[in-house]
């Protein structure tokens, strides 16, 4: 019955990730004839789905590419497209790292980024709507709250900001 | 309950971690929890000792290292934040006056962290007291339970912080022992700026530490030592 429903829902948005999408387990079990998901535990299906739908997501194509003032930039400590893909990953982990265990990996760190990126212009990487961070981050669309409390200037410029005062 | 609460993070973290490698084989997050430097040890207990009989009333220089080191506007209204504060007190029945700088005195048992709705207050293996920014949401519990009135909170947006030290709108704050100096082998801008040298800090579990032999040397008290708080800044003279 709700396998019905399921599919005449999908029929209506004729998209087949909506249709995974709006399915309960049971019945995506039955539908996919995944019998082997049946016996490992629900967090793992629910990853395991998470997956299907991640690989599912139709990708487009490149349109033109946000212009960045990259800051000093050469060679990073990942790989680029890595790094554009995970870098919020590396903060938010090594955030709870640094403050709570106190290990600070530097190669990893906020300041490490902002170093090398930061603008040779102004020293900072939020600055201008081309920042490094700002420039992508509005592209994306996606909020940017680490500056709230963070500093996105260099070090050694806030120096020289502070002694001058 | 705050271990508990950290470890089903962590659980959480891992799952979500190796469901990240199924999808992006070059992704590892094991390698940033593995990361270099073995972070803060169970085995230091950092404090500080305060000598009352050094400190000059009319003095401030402890207070203004502190405002310049940490970004704080130096201002005193009630809604600005005060790291560390100069206080004067007399004994009306002998007419001793003293002078004295407080701020957050690095509970080893912290009411503020027992109140913390979020987690977000917390001390450090190595016995600094922090608020984890990323969590407080501002409900300021925690400075009410403070006995010794050390926190303070953000109530304007900031800007211009130090690279090293992030503060922001809506969190609460306090002394955090200059834990950004202590971290790469320095001491806390106070103790480094006072000019009677009033102010030592150092390894309290460090039998060969300054500190650990002036303590051990000298009679030395915690204030409101009737909390059992065990703080571990230790006044002299008073
Ligand atoms: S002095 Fe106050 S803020 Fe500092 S650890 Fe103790 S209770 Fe917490
Ligand atoms: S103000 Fe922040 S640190 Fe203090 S108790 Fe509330 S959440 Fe915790």
């Amino acid at each position: 019955m709700n396998l019905l429903r399921d599919q005449s829902a999908a029929l209506r948005t004729r998209s087949p990730l909506a249709y995974l999408q709006g399915m309960s387990r049971g019945s995506l079990r039955r539908a996919l004839h995944i019998d082997l998901l049946a016996t490992v535990p629900a967090r793992v299906t629910s990853a395991l789905l998470l997956v299907l739908v991640c690989v599912a997501q139709p990708s487009y194509a490149v349109e033109a590419q946000p212009k960045l003032d990259i800051g000093k930039g050469g060679q990073c400590v990942e790989d680029t497209q890595w790094m554009r893909k995970n870098h919020m990953h590396l903060l938010k982990h090594g955030r709870d790292d640094a403050l709570r265990l106190g290990i600070r990996d530097e190669k990893h760190s906020l300041k490490t980024c902002i170093e090398c990126h930061a603008s040779t212009k102004d020293d900072s990487v939020t600055a201008r709507a081309d920042s490094f961070c700002v420039g992508c981050h509005k592209y994306e669309a996606v909020k940017l709250d680490c500056f709230e409390c963070h500093s996105g200037t260099r070090k050694s410029a806030w120096l020289q900001q502070r002694n001058a005062k | 309950m705050s271990d508990m609460d950290m470890d089903r993070r962590n659980f959480l973290k891992t799952s979500v971690g190796a469901a990240a490698v199924a999808i992006a084989p070059g992704m590892m997050l094991y390698s940033v929890a593995q990361a270099k430097g073995e972070g803060a040890s169970s085995k230091v207990r950092w404090g500080m000792l305060i000598d009352t009989n050094q400190c000059k009333p009319g003095c401030n220089d402890c207070v203004t290292a502190c405002n310049n080191e940490n970004g704080l506007s130096g201002e005193t209204k009630a809604t600005d934040s005060q790291w560390i504060r100069k206080i004067d007190i007399k004994d009306i029945s002998t007419g001793r006056e003293i002078s004295l700088p407080m701020m957050c005195q690095h509970c080893e048992h912290p009411p503020c962290v027992d109140v913390c709705p979020t987690n977000a207050s917390m001390k450090r293996a190595d016995g600094i007291v922090l608020v984890d920014k990323h969590r407080c949401i501002g409900c300021r519990y925690c400075m009410m339970a403070c006995p010794y009135k050390a926190r303070s909170f953000v109530h304007e947006p900031l800007t211009g912080q130090n690279p090293d030290v992030p503060r922001g709108k809506g969190t609460v704050e306090s002394c955090t022992l200059c834990v950004h100096r202590i971290d790469v082998g320095g001491k806390p801008a106070c103790s480094e700026a006072c000019p009677n040298q009033a102010i030592v800090f150092g390894d309290l579990n460090d039998e060969n530490s300054e500190i650990a032999q002036k303590v051990r040397s000298v009679a030395s008290v915690q204030v409101r030592a009737d909390l059992r708080l065990n703080p571990g800044v230790r006044y002299q003279g008073i």
